[in-house]
């Protein structure tokens, strides 16, 4: 590795970068024969009108979707660099044409190693076969050597925690297990540059943990990483850089927490509501699709929210398909990504049965409102992910960050107490002291 | 030093990239045929059911009711002869048509040259085209028929048909990505190409004179030169064999460069 420093100051250089895509392409990913013949049928006409002078119509700027607009950075050998943005913002984009699965449409990427991937791990396993087969052929997909896997397998594996079921098919592999093995193999490439996408979303804690151990001696190993991650909290601990993407451009690029605070700032000009105003291009399924998130407090729509108020959140989706059975469910994070809580209509997890709960949903537009108590939440910036399950099980709309909100200081607990009350939660609770006996002679 | 930068138009077929990933094409053909007959009771003699009750109804309706000369060898084994080469390139072209959007997820989250599916889909129909001829190699015992030293050549027939079928199938694949409709039609292309091709009777129906620009079709050339290894037919090879060989390239290469033409868009289509 340090032999190529030489050769270039940098590790990654990315010029003008863009990416668009066709957006009735997006809503149709594939054209069917009959487009092209269409279009195909047009063409005489077409080229007598260039023949004689029209000008080609331009293309319908509209139906044109940037994911990437003119994105320029260095990445030198040894830096850990975090991407961050909203959801669309292009992060994704981004990685997936610095490793080759996606061409851009304008600008350049020169990188000067071998890049080594870890995007949505276990992508390449097969259900049939055994963990065993699978390490070598997830190896192979993502370009290592078998000699290399053959090296480093006893590793993978004690790392994997999967020693036992080594020579099972995987599909009896339990998920956590499943992904554990996928991550382990990814993580035990050897290459200059990782380019790491969300994978520590996966697993329990104890194997979150131990990722993120890998990640750091990864990184300070010198290799090069480029993270892409909604956990503010890991990337603050892992990157020493970041850069802010927010509508496929570079809004930031700088040293982590500053991007990280300027991140959470541009959270914070919300105004307490996101609609979807299309289904077709809302979060979802055939079957639910979100229409709005809204906080609601003291009866106002507003992302600012007091500390003594309760918070109304208010979801609204469409049921596109009469007779299915919905709940809705939320997660909500702190800002640095850490769960706070998990909730859902369900009879046991609300205090009152939800009427509709259990029932099939004609298909319309239905509203759900959970209710925050007050004097609960800390202050500071939360942000909300939204579900939508049919028959409990099946998840047909997850919007992450679908909306966020800052919960503010009013005074309440504050007469005796000025400093900062830690925790992700502040709930007044049941304080009782006694006189429990004499004080012991001397 | 890796450049990235957006492409136009025809591409290089880049084969040194190709081979770089021989180890996942392999692994790749494993994996196919590992699962291929995983839970199911009868296993891989389904590559041999497949041809071999193709060739009991063709022997029933083509050769006994229909009475379709044979060339004078017996009619169940100059089809099954026919058969064994013919499901293989079949079942390639479906295999191979499938293969890009069946490995949707793949091609979404990791680069590699995506030739590597279609071809591995192809490549791991060899297994099953090798059990197949296991039976003919059987039915030649059956019917006391010693095979020629034209055997030897019996090879580049084979390669024939594989080149055959990856080029047909590198055209199917890229198009089925863009256009759905393709999955609808290779059952119809294998059908009619089927009657197009002398599996179900023999080359020498044609007058002579029509042969060589029947050999365009190259499964002409895999088929007859197949009885002519093997049963000793008198079809030998000559101009037929040669226009099929040079149409089976041509499909080969401008498949290959048509696939990677297309291939910049594979992840955003697929």
């Amino acid at each position: 590795m340090w032999c190529k420093a030489w050769m270039s100051e940098f590790a990654i250089k990315v010029t003008g970068l863009g990416k668009t895509y066709a957006r009735a392409a997006r809503c149709r990913p594939y054209r069917t024969l009959r487009d092209s013949l269409t279009a195909a049928a047009g063409w005489p006409v077409r080229w007598t009108q260039r023949l004689v002078g029209h000008k080609e119509p331009a293309p319908n700027t509209s139906n044109i979707f940037c994911a990437l607009t003119d994105v320029s950075f260095d990445v030198k050998w040894g830096e850990v660099v975090g991407v961050i943005g909203r959801n669309g913002a292009g992060k994704s984009t981004l990685l997936k044409i610095l490793s080759r699965i996606t061409e851009p449409s304008t600008g350049a990427a020169d990188i000067y190693g071998r890049v080594g991937g870890l995007l949505e791990v276990g992508s390449g396993f097969h259900g049939e076969l055994s963990g065993r087969e699978n390490i070598y052929l997830q190896g192979a997909i993502l370009g290592m050597r078998r000699r290399e896997v053959r090296r480093k397998f006893d590793e993978i594996v004690a790392f994997a925690e999967v020693d036992e079921f080594i020579d099972t098919p995987v599909k009896h592999y339990s998920s956590g297990m499943y992904l554990r093995l996928a991550f382990a193999v990814a993580a035990h490439m050897e290459s200059d540059i990782l380019l790491v996408d969300e994978i520590l979303a996966v697993g329990d804690a104890a194997f979150q943990k131990k990722c993120l151990g890998k990640m750091t001696a990864v990184a300070e190993r010198g290799r090069t990483v480029l993270f892409v991650s909604h956990n503010l909290g890991v990337l603050a601990n892992l990157c020493s850089r970041a850069i802010l993407l927010s509508h496929g451009q570079k809004l930031a690029d700088g040293p982590a927490p500053a991007v990280i605070q300027r991140y959470l700032q541009e959270g914070l000009d919300q105004s307490g509501e996101r609609v979807w105003e299309t289904p077709a291009t809302a979060p979802g399924s055939d079957i639910a699709r979100l229409h709005s998130v809204r906080i609601i407090s003291n009866g106002q729509t507003t992302a600012e929210v007091a500390i003594d108020q309760p918070v109304q959140i208010e979801i609204a989706f469409w049921n596109l398909r009469p007779g299915s059975q919905l709940s809705t469910s939320i997660h909500l994070l702190d800002k640095l990504g850490v769960e706070v809580l998990a909730s859902a209509n369900f009879p046991s997890a609300s205090l009152a049965p939800d009427p509709w709960f259990g029932k099939p949903y004609p298909a319309g537009l239905f509203k759900a409102v959970c209710t925050l108590p007050a004097n609960f939440l800390n202050d500071g910036l939360y942000s909300l992910n939204v579900l939508v399950l049919n028959r409990v099980r099946v998840q047909e709309v997850f919007a992450r960050d679908a909306i966020r909100f800052s919960v503010h200081e009013t005074g309440a607990m504050r007469a005796e107490f000025g400093g900062r009350w830690i925790g992700v939660v502040r709930p007044r609770l049941a304080w009782h002291t006694s006189h429990a006996g004499e004080q012991p002679r001397p | 030093m890796l450049q990235i930068r957006p492409s136009k138009g025809w591409v290089p077929l880049k084969l040194g990239e190709l081979w770089e990933y021989r180890e996942l094409l392999y692994f790749l053909t494993w994996r196919d045929i590992q699962v291929r007959y995983k839970q199911t009771l009868l296993g891989v003699a389904w590559a041999i059911i497949q041809p071999f009750f193709t060739m009991v109804v063709f022997s029933l309706f083509f050769g006994r009711l229909a009475k379709i000369p044979s060339d004078g060898i017996p009619y169940p084994l100059f089809s099954y002869a026919a058969l064994v080469p013919w499901t293989f390139f079949a079942n390639g072209l479906t295999q191979s048509a499938n293969s890009l959007v069946g490995n949707a997820n793949l091609i979404q989250k990791v680069f590699f040259p995506r030739m590597v599916i279609p071809l591995s889909a192809i490549l791991s129909g060899v297994v099953d085209f090798l059990a197949a001829f296991l039976m003919l190699v059987g039915m030649l015992v059956f019917f006391r028929i010693a095979p020629t030293g034209n055997i030897v050549w019996l090879p580049l027939f084979f390669l024939l048909a594989l080149v055959t079928a990856l080029g047909v199938g590198l055209w199917l694949t890229a198009l089925n990505v863009q256009y759905r409709d393709v999955r609808y039609i290779v059952p119809f292309i294998v059908q009619f190409w089927m009657f197009a091709s002398p599996i179900a009777y023999p080359a020498t129906l044609l007058p002579a004179a029509w042969r060589t620009v029947y050999g365009l079709n190259p499964m002409v050339g895999v088929v007859e030169g197949f009885r002519w290894a093997l049963l000793g037919t008198h079809t030998a090879p000559g101009p037929l064999i040669g226009a099929s060989a040079l149409m089976a390239v041509v499909i080969l290469i401008s498949g290959a460069f048509y696939f990677r033409r297309m291939e910049r868009t594979f992840a955003d289509v697929v």
